[in-house]
């Protein structure tokens, strides 16, 4: 009778542990928006950007949006952050003041000298390692033009394994344009360095085609 | 140059290096022939011979497995029939119940109009009036001679006054015997009237009792010819059961329709009480949560239905005391209320969650600070989902009924349908049987079509041999004939010729058939 008591006891513990784990379903997801230069004039996108995928997650899903500035291996960078109730109401309050700090940051924030994507990367690897989502997806608001200040090391192989990685609104510089190979030279760049790290890369320019980060 | 050109011993020759391939492989399949022959043999007739097994096996399954079918089938159709003149004779009972203890009543009914009408008749009667007694005296007055004596006219004046007064008296005594006459009779109508309804009542009772007996016959020659186990009742069985199987797929399809649409008025809800983002087994809490309630809702359905004695799907049910039974289709109603109760709150708050999640949206991607204003005719819509989540639970009740009747013919479809299939694939290893022995039998003809050269250089060898032989044998047999011939006298000459003719014939066979050739049994 004991037994039978222990390994009930053991079955539902399986049941409540092994199964009812939410972490292999929940999204997470981090946004990074580069504020260097004239780039934090497309800042508008991103705030569309941002209000889609806060309609888009669910709830237990996370979400953080971290400014790319010359610095951004910290979590001073990072804008807002939260992951959502389990019921449904009180996430749809959480997402109305995300809303709300995003768009206060976007009034407020100042052009940076230096654009330090891959300790962006680092920070989102980071924030989204300890929140253990199913699925965690990156996505870059920049023209992806690196632009590090003197001394600093990003020189680091990422891990990216599980990770989707999606540059959004990649625009074209003037030197782009004058020579268009420096902009599939840039995006081929950062795709081998995502891809070096085990992770899946992306580009999507068109902002009406933002269902595809969802669609997997 | 290819590489096909350098397997060959002639390249620059191709049809010359075919030919001479063809003769290398001709001499050596001949002579692999009899091992392939009897290897060809041998798997064919084992291929044929398993093939062969494993259809008599299926076709003995077959057979076993159809008359387990028609032993079900007649069961379930003696178990119907017998429910169904069961519930007739129960219905015969009550009517007779019913119209026999209204029967004394109307016979006394009837007993008592008749009664009346007779009586009425019996006073309507004509009674003639009696014959006047003193028209003799008159008729003796009025002879009386001296008639202008006025004593006489005085008389007969006075005699003719009473005859007036006394006609016009027995008139309208008359008059007023009719009358009554009349009004007795005018009476009778309604009670003829009750007389007629009350026999037309009593006839359409008779009538229905007739109709039910006649349905009861019906039924019990069905029963008969079930007992009898027919082949008739057996088809007659076996239609039904395809026709109601597919009938009640039809309406439980009907009833997960409903049930989707009943899942997904409180999935919503649901995730507010257990949970949006927490999983099960890997599948939403909530949805689980939801099924979990539609299901206990047909639950709790089945057994109104049992209690109910609708459906026989539980014996245990059915064999309850009626108390008990009462009290469970109390129980069950009262949570199957509850339930509805709850389904439209919920649908109720499905809709402002809806409503909520629009404004949310409107709010994120359209920029709008002002949450959608409530539309007019809002009510509508939220009136229908709470009816729906109220009516649906009952309506989910229902299904125990096509659910039962899918379950009982089901056993008697699939059993069928097993039949077929074993019936195919019996016929099939058999069809596939007898095509591999007949193949191995095409494959050694073939076999030795390709080896036809050296079958023909064997054919002319063992001729010449067998020819050669017999002429040694003849002529051996000629001395010692002659020999016997010079020593004895002639014995049965004719004999002697028949028994060379017979001879003769023997070898002209051996040479048309010569050892291994062309035949199987080579």
């Amino acid at each position: 009778m004991k037994r039978l008591a222990q390994l009930s006891v053991m079955l539902g513990a399986l049941l409540l542990n092994g199964c009812g784990g939410n972490d292999a379903y929940n999204r997470g997801v981090y946004m990074l928006l580069d504020t260097s230069g004239t780039y934090t004039l497309e800042l508008a996108k991103a705030q569309q950007i941002i209000n889609y995928v806060l309609a888009k997650l669910g709830p237990t899903d996370s979400f953080a949006v971290a400014r790319i500035d010359t610095g951004s291996f910290s979590e001073k960078d990072i804008v807002s952050k939260v992951t959502f109730n389990d019921q449904p109401s009180q996430a749809n309050q959480q997402k109305l003041q995300f809303r709300t700090t995003v768009d206060k940051m976007v009034k407020t924030v100042s052009p940076s000298p230096y654009t330090d994507i891959t300790g962006g990367l680092l920070q989102a690897t980071e924030y989204l390692n300890e929140r253990h989502p199913g699925k965690k997806t990156i996505l870059i608001f920049s023209d992806l033009k690196e632009d590090l200040k003197a001394g600093f090391v990003r020189n680091i192989p990422l891990k990216l394994d599980g990770y989707e990685v999606v540059a959004l609104n990649v625009t074209k510089l003037r030197s782009d344009n004058v020579d268009p190979r420096e902009y599939m030279e840039r995006i081929k760049q950062w795709k081998a360095k995502v891809e070096r790290g085990g992770g899946k890369w992306r580009v999507i320019n068109d902002l009406e085609q933002l269902e595809d980060i969802f669609s997997g | 140059m290819d590489t096909s050109q350098l397997s060959l011993p002639f390249p620059q020759q191709p049809l010359l290096s075919i030919l001479v391939l063809f003769l290398v492989a001709s001499v050596m399949l001949y002579f692999a022939r009899r091992p392939a022959h009897y290897f060809i043999t041998s798997l064919s007739h084992a291929l044929h011979d398993v093939l062969r097994l494993a259809s008599e096996s299926l076709k003995g399954a077959t057979a076993r497995l159809a008359e387990r079918n028609r032993e079900v089938l007649l069961a379930q159709g003696r178990e119907a029939s017998e429910h169904i003149i069961e519930r007739e004779f129960s219905r015969v009972d009550a009517a007779l119940q019913r119209d026999m203890a209204e029967y004394p009543a109307l016979q006394r009914q009837l007993t008592e109009v008749i009664t009346h009408i007779d009586e009425d008749y019996q006073r309507s009667s004509e009674v003639p009036p009696a014959p006047p007694g003193w028209t003799k005296a008159v008729a003796a007055v009025a002879k009386i001679p001296s008639a202008e004596d006025p004593m006489v006219v005085e008389i007969l004046r006075g005699i003719n006054d009473a005859l007036v007064k006394a006609h016009d008296k027995a008139v309208s005594e008359y008059r007023n015997t009719i009358r009554e006459r009349h009004t007795l009779l005018k009476a009778m109508a309604p009670d003829w009237r009750k007389l007629r309804q009350v026999l037309e009542a009593m006839g359409k009772r008779v009538d229905s009792l007739m109709d039910r007996s006649k349905t009861i016959d019906r039924h019990m020659d069905e029963y008969e010819a079930i007992m009898r186990g027919t082949d008739k009742a057996q088809r007659s069985l076996s239609s039904s059961s395809f026709t109601q199987f597919f009938i009640a797929a039809f309406v439980l399809a009907v009833a997960i329709g409903g049930a989707v649409v009943n899942f997904n008025l409180i999935t919503r809800p649901m995730q507010e009480m257990v949970g949006g983002g927490s999983y099960l087994l890997g599948f939403k809490t909530a949805n689980i949560a939801a099924l979990v309630i539609i299901l206990v809702e047909v639950a709790m359905g089945l057994f109104l239905m049992e209690s109910l004695r609708i459906t026989r799907l539980f014996p245990t049910v059915g064999a309850l005391d009626d108390k008990m039974r009462r009290r469970m289709i109390w129980v069950t109603f009262i949570i199957l209320l509850t339930l509805a109760s709850i389904e439209a709150g919920l649908a109720y708050m499905r809709d402002l969650l809806s409503q909520d999640d629009a404004a949310l949206v409107a709010n994120l991607l359209n920029g709008s600070q002002v949450a959608i204003s409530a539309v007019g005719n809002r009510w509508i819509t939220t009136a229908a989902q709470m009816g729906m989540g109220f009516i649906l639970p009952f309506a989910l009740t229902f299904v125990a009924i096509p659910l039962e009747t899918f379950v009982h013919t089901s056993r008697t479809v699939i059993g069928t349908l097993t039949v077929g299939v074993l019936n195919t694939v019996a016929g099939t290893l058999h069809v596939l049987g007898n095509g591999i022995e007949y193949g191995g039998k095409a494959l050694i003809n073939l076999y030795d079509l390709v080896v036809f050269a050296p079958l023909w250089i064997e054919q002319r060898f063992m001729a010449r041999r067998t020819a050669t032989a017999t002429a040694a044998a003849e002529a051996t047999a000629e001395v010692k004939a002659a020999e016997d011939v010079a020593s004895a006298p002639q014995e049965e000459p004719q004999k002697e010729v028949y028994e060379k003719e017979q001879q003769q014939e023997e070898k002209d066979q051996s040479i048309d058939l010569p050892h291994g050739a062309w035949g199987v049994s080579s």
